[in-house]
């Protein structure tokens, strides 16, 4: 036995007039953390395995634990600081990356929260929500540049298929695999409810869920897993998943230890064998190969579905949209550096992409310059917190966002950062069946759409009180924003002016 | 101070308007002037303009261009210019008469011209009339420092200056002209343009728009309409809107019920009641001219060379007021600046948000 270098970052404190000894600690924490010692009889904690994610602290009836960050630290120091040299110690003993799972953790600027947003006042009023319509459906799509219009005065021009959205939210890819069988559920149910769509993520579509197609976005990703006919024809459109702003530029591994018989059946790969989602697909290695996967996809599907190009947001986020934007993608999503993941490598997610705020403000001014706007919508995510996020996120140029991490948080997610593991204490990022069934699909498509609800009701205020009732006259509104402790190249970038100007 | 272009200056005003329905020229230039000094205490004195349609009958087909000139070099460079295309049938300085209450005018010159096509297309190749007049307007404001063109349509003339309405109307002696249909506008700005160029109403080609109201679209429209060669260079709620008319009557060739449709288009709970087939159309309409919704408030009164337009925003936060006697049609702010010019004015009436009055003249005025 080797000296153990990691002492375990947290540490499970009860108390003990309070705790009743009921044990459901012990049942709930799947790291082992929790033991009933009958000899004693007393609760005993072993902190090795905890990882914060508050499952014991949330169920326990008396409110007995609490976890804590260890104060058994190494000595301060601002270059190497204690993750830093952990990860040092872990690599010299495993010789392995580090992997790590959901968004980037680390003090890098939120451009969302610099940004202040306008008031009508005096010279222009605001409008009453309650008593005034307000509008915040959205479509989706390529919009025409001119529309031929009859004797009669009816449209005889055609118009490229669209996706029509009740909020302009929609719910982000997560794979089945990543995310287990209820998860699912809970989004499909929940996007049909509110009038939006979620995405299947790379993992295929389980056929339970077909009946809630008219609201899913079906993902072709590097790997093609689940791909055929049928699951093209039942989305109401098709993503291609080119990158994930968590890790740009490289693929995806879910181990085989994951692949239990429902998900090798949705994604069409033996049980037990690890899913690997090559870096670029290997039939697209520049952007005519693009246009062509997405031609062969409108082709297969006879041109009824919209097709997404998703890609992460790197340096030159602005000319790889102008090129998605002239190839026949109908909408272009934008995967932000914060955005989540199920895991990946962590020098990648910590170091590698650019903040979702500048990339979008860039590719929305870039697409006017060309004058090609038109021709794609915009969807961004990574991240989306709040509805004052997205409010901004319209205002610089968005058509809609993309929710991930928010949307696992309604399903009771607490962001412990340890999906990788597979024993998600919440039966999200899991597919062990004990673990799965804590889940309850009504009661996370019953929280989903109370948080949608909430947010859609917060946007209509906002808007209001800047004087705009329908959400196509907030797309692109740079006016409406300024900015607060920016410099004036990050003012420049975004397109907005320092707020007193 | 900063001024229109280099800062958004926002305003509440005063808006007037008349027309006769034959396009007979017998409205005097007084007449307007008289209905909108009625309106004097919407104004601050900081703007007033006129636009007058069929006020040039000798030069029925020439374009008329009226040009501010700083100084003298600028009315030199653009005459310069101008001689490379045009055919200049006539030039002088417009005739004003001293007002106590205008001060600081620049050089304010008139031009009737008419496009020589052999020099345009040696240069240009082969073009479309009105086109190549909307970019040589873009291009003398943009380019000829100390030069801005404020109208250029045929058989029209705006007028306009840093004052009350009434003031103005009396400097470019207005009393001396006769039209067929007449607009104006009395301007409260917020910010305190030195400007000539910036009152309103704005002009292109023969589209003259005047705006009551502050729109809160106005950059979600800004960035979508520039993609279409059109650049908003004063950064006024006019001059998008001017422009946004323009694209749809002219580029895309829509009538007035469908742009009225566009700018103001019918809610949502409002068109999910519809029949299937109306639905599907005003559904299209929306999706995709998005960006070219006007959130008001706004009141707005659009002259061109066929009639005139005038529209409320949908939720009808500005006022507007139509009248009409004997095959003239009156439509202002406020009623008494109907009742002071035609005091037995007759169908007195106010349109709902998003109703649009289209007046059509019939006969020979174009």
């Amino acid at each position: 036995m080797g000296i153990n270098y990691i002492y375990p970052p947290f540490e499970i404190h009860r108390d003990p007039n309070r705790c009743i000894k009921c044990r459901v600690c012990e049942r709930q924490c799947s790291n082992k953390c929790h033991v009933y010692d009958e000899e004693l009889d007393v609760m005993k904690a072993d902190e090795s395995g905890c990882v914060d994610c508050q499952r014991c602290v949330s169920l326990c009836p008396t409110r007995a634990l609490r976890i804590v960050p260890t104060e058994n630290k190494f000595k301060k120091n601002y270059n190497w600081q204690q993750e830093t040299i952990e990860n040092i110690y872990r690599q010299a003993e495993t010789g392995g990356a580090l992997l790590s799972s959901m968004g980037n953790p680390r003090e890098l600027p939120v451009y969302w929260d610099k940004m202040l947003i306008n008031a009508s006042q005096v010279t222009n009023p605001s409008i009453d929500p309650l008593r005034e319509p307000m509008e915040t459906r959205v479509f989706l799509g390529k919009k025409p540049n001119e529309l031929k219009i009859d004797a009669k005065g009816n449209i005889v021009s055609e118009l490229s298929p669209q996706i029509e959205l009740d909020l302009p939210i929609m719910f982000s890819a997560m794979s089945y695999g990543s995310i287990s069988a209820n998860a699912h559920k809970a989004l499909a149910r929940a996007a049909t409810d509110l009038g939006i769509c979620y995405n299947t993520g790379e993992g295929g579509l389980a056929r339970e869920l077909y009946p809630y197609g008219p609201n899913t976005i079906v993902q072709v990703a590097s790997g093609r897993f689940g791909v055929h006919t049928d699951y093209l024809m039942a989305g109401a459109g098709i993503e291609i998943k080119m990158g994930q702003g968590a890790k740009p530029g490289i693929g995806g591994h879910l181990p085989g230890k994951k692949i239990g018989e429902a998900v090798s059946r949705t994604r069409m790969i033996p049980e037990g064998s690890d899913a690997i989602s090559p870096a670029p697909h290997h039939d697209i290695y520049s952007i005519e190969d693009l246009r062509q996967l997405i031609f062969s996809l409108k082709e297969a599907t006879n041109y009824e579905k919209p097709v997404i190009v998703k890609i992460a947001a790197v340096h030159n986020v602005s000319a790889i949209a102008s090129g998605i934007a002239r190839s026949g993608a109908d909408i272009i999503a934008i995967d932000g550096f914060r955005g989540g993941t199920g895991a990946a490598p962590t020098r990648i997610r910590d170091n590698v992409g650019i903040p979702i705020e500048l990339a979008l403000a860039a590719v929305d001014q870039r697409l006017r310059d060309e004058k090609i706007r038109n021709e794609v919508s915009i969807v961004v995510g990574g991240s989306i917190r709040n509805s004052a996020d997205i409010v901004k996120a319209i205002a610089l140029g968005a058509d809609a966002v993309y929710i991930g991490t928010a949307a696992l948080m309604a399903l009771g997610c607490h962001l412990c950062r340890h999906c990788q593991s597979g024993l998600c204490n919440w039966g999200i990022a899991t597919q062990r069946e004990d673990l799965v069934k804590r889940l309850n699909p009504d009661i996370g498509t019953a929280h989903l759409v109370n948080l949608l609800h909430a947010w859609d009701h917060e946007i209509k205020e906002i808007m209001g009180g800047m004087g705009i009732n329908s959400i196509e006259s907030l797309k692109g509104n740079r006016l409406m924003l300024r900015g607060v402790g920016l410099s004036d190249r990050e003012l420049d970038i975004l397109g907005i002016k320092h707020a007193g100007e | 101070m900063l001024r229109e272009g280099q800062v958004r200056i926002p305003s509440g005003c005063a808006i007037s308007g008349i027309i006769q329905k034959q396009g007979k020229p017998e409205i005097n230039g007084q007449q307007i002037v008289d209905s909108i000094a009625v309106m004097h205490d919407r104004s601050n004195g900081l703007g007033g303009g006129f636009a007058g349609y069929g006020i040039y009958p000798e030069y029925a087909d020439s374009y008329a261009l009226h040009i501010f000139y700083d100084d003298f070099s600028a009315r030199q460079e653009t005459e310069a210019y101008l001689d490379r295309y045009f055919d200049i049938v006539n030039l002088s300085r417009i005739p004003v008469r001293k007002n106590k209450n205008i001060v600081d005018e620049p050089m304010i010159w008139r031009y009737f011209v008419n496009p020589v096509f052999t020099k345009i297309q040696e240069d240009k190749g082969e073009i479309d009339e009105e086109k190549f007049i909307v970019e040589m307007v873009f291009y003398v404001n943009a380019a000829i420092d100390g030069a801005y063109i404020f109208s250029s349509g045929k058989n029209m003339g705006i007028f306009k200056a840093v004052g009350f309405p009434e003031d103005v109307g009396d400097f470019y002696k207005l009393e001396e002209y006769n039209g067929y249909l007449w607009t104006a506008h009395g301007r409260y700005p917020t910010n305190t343009p030195g400007w000539w160029g910036g009152a309103h109403p704005f002009g292109l080609l023969d589209y003259s728009v005047v705006h009551n109201g502050e729109i809160s679209s106005y950059d979600a429209n800004r960035r979508f309409i520039e993609m279409f060669d059109y650049k908003c260079t004063l950064l006024t709620d006019t001059e998008v809107i001017t422009y946004i008319i323009d694209y749809l009557n002219r580029k895309q060739g829509f009538d007035f019920k469908t742009i009225a449709d566009i700018i103001a288009a019918p809610f949502w709970e409002e068109i999910d009641r519809m029949p299937a087939d109306e639905a599907q159309k005003y559904k299209i309409l929306r999706n995709t001219f998005a960006s070219l919704l006007i959130t008001g408030p706004f009141s707005i009164i659009c002259g061109y060379k066929g009639g005139l337009f005038a529209l409320n925003d949908r939720l009808k936060l500005r006022s507007m007021v139509v009248g009409e006697k004997d095959d003239v049609v009156y439509i202002a702010s406020e009623e008494s600046a109907i009742r002071v010019i035609c005091p037995d004015v007759e169908n007195v009436w106010a349109p709902q948000g998003g109703e649009p009055i289209i007046v059509e003249v019939n006969g020979e005025a174009k």
